[in-house]
């Protein structure tokens, strides 16, 4: 934290959270981001990425575990649960109307077929955000083999996570510590 | 009791969920067919809705719970989601920020970077088999994905689009 950042408030921290999480369809992370560093300057660029990996490294969803590191960071466990309920409040409220819909009408030949044609899309757009997260892992050799291994023991071989993590996890360690010597 | 019983599923999901909630989706698909919530289909219809929803994709346990158990369900299955994983990250920070510049955090970092690539792909994988069923679902799938890697297009035109083609064509 740089001395001249400014520290938000509560209110502060809410309604930054509220809007990344309203405006971000299909990932809120490039939204958060632009919040976050250009729009409030909370962080440097150098600063984000430093506190985002920290939230990609632990479980949950990384967009909360940012805003429950940040929140935790400025204001304290209440700005942690302060900017967790802004970045949830909006999304939860319209997926829970959206889902009350589809218990409704879900059955009606035409809305199911909808659906599925959505669950299709929904799965290509999955696909695509998936495929740009793993490129830049899988650009040197060593690494490429990692991401290799972790897919094909859950993807192929269909072994639990647990499993996989404690196979893939220790190997990637290795492959990076020999490249940091 | 329905309501402990999704808090568990989705807080143990919640502790395992490295790289994000995505790497969860086979073992959260495989749990609720075989707690006989709903059907693998179905499953995928509710991803499907959840991803036309903004914020981030853990709203796919909201989904579930609201399936399962109504709003409390709803309300229960979101915080067993993050509440575990949050408390962790929150105690964690203070130590990931003394240690910025240690060798061992950076090499920690450069590790978990292939292992949730490969989770994510994998999840992708299986999301995918869950939504398609038969050659057009596939074909759909593929090209929103060309598309989505090329065009820069909002993704709610991409759903809006699928949506109809699938009213039309399934």
């Amino acid at each position: 934290m740089t001395a001249e950042s400014p520290r938000p408030s509560l209110a502060g921290l809410f309604s930054g959270f509220f809007t990344a999480g309203l405006s971000g369809f299909g990932g809120v992370l490039p939204f958060a981001r632009r919040i976050m560093v250009e729009r409030r300057a909370w962080l440097t660029a150098a600063e984000f990425s430093d506190l985002f990996s920290l939230c990609q490294f632990l479980p949950g969803p990384n967009v909360v575990n940012l805003a429950a590191a940040f929140g935790a960071r400025q204001r304290g466990l209440m700005g942690a649960m302060i900017a967790i309920a802004g970045l949830l409040a909006a999304p939860v409220a319209i997926v829970i109307g959206l889902g009350a819909v589809y218990e409704r009408i879900g059955s009606i030949p035409a809305v199911h077929h909808a659906l599925l044609g959505l669950a299709a899309g929904a799965a290509g757009l999955f696909a695509a955000a998936a495929l740009r997260i793993a490129w830049p892992a899988a650009r040197r050799p060593a690494h490429a083999g990692v991401v290799g291994l972790a897919f094909a023991l859950f993807g192929v071989l269909h072994l639990p996570l647990p499993v996989v993590i404690a196979i893939a996890t220790p190997l990637s360690v290795l492959v990076a510590w020999r490249q940091h010597r | 009791m329905i309501l402990l019983v999704l808090l568990g599923l989705f807080a143990g999901l919640s502790l395992i969920a490295i790289g994000g909630v995505a790497s969860t989706l086979p073992a959260m698909a495989r749990a609720v067919v075989a707690h006989h919530w709903m059907s693998a289909p179905q499953f995928a219809a509710l991803f499907g809705l959840a991803q036309t929803s903004p914020g981030p994709n853990m709203l796919i346990a909201t989904l579930i719970g609201l399936h399962v158990a109504g709003l409390a369900g709803a309300l229960v299955a979101t915080l067993g989601m993050i509440g575990p994983s949050s408390l962790l990250t929150v105690l964690v920070a203070g130590v990931w920020e003394r240690f910025r510049s240690a060798r061992w955090r950076l090499i920690l970092q450069a590790a978990i970077t292939p292992v949730s690539g490969g989770l994510i792909l994998a999840a992708a994988l299986v999301v995918v088999r869950a939504a398609d069923h038969g050659p057009p679902a596939w074909a759909l799938t593929v090209v929103v994905m060309l598309v989505s890697l090329r065009v820069r297009l909002h993704p709610l035109v991409l759903l809006a689009a699928a949506a109809a083609l699938g009213a039309a064509l399934f």
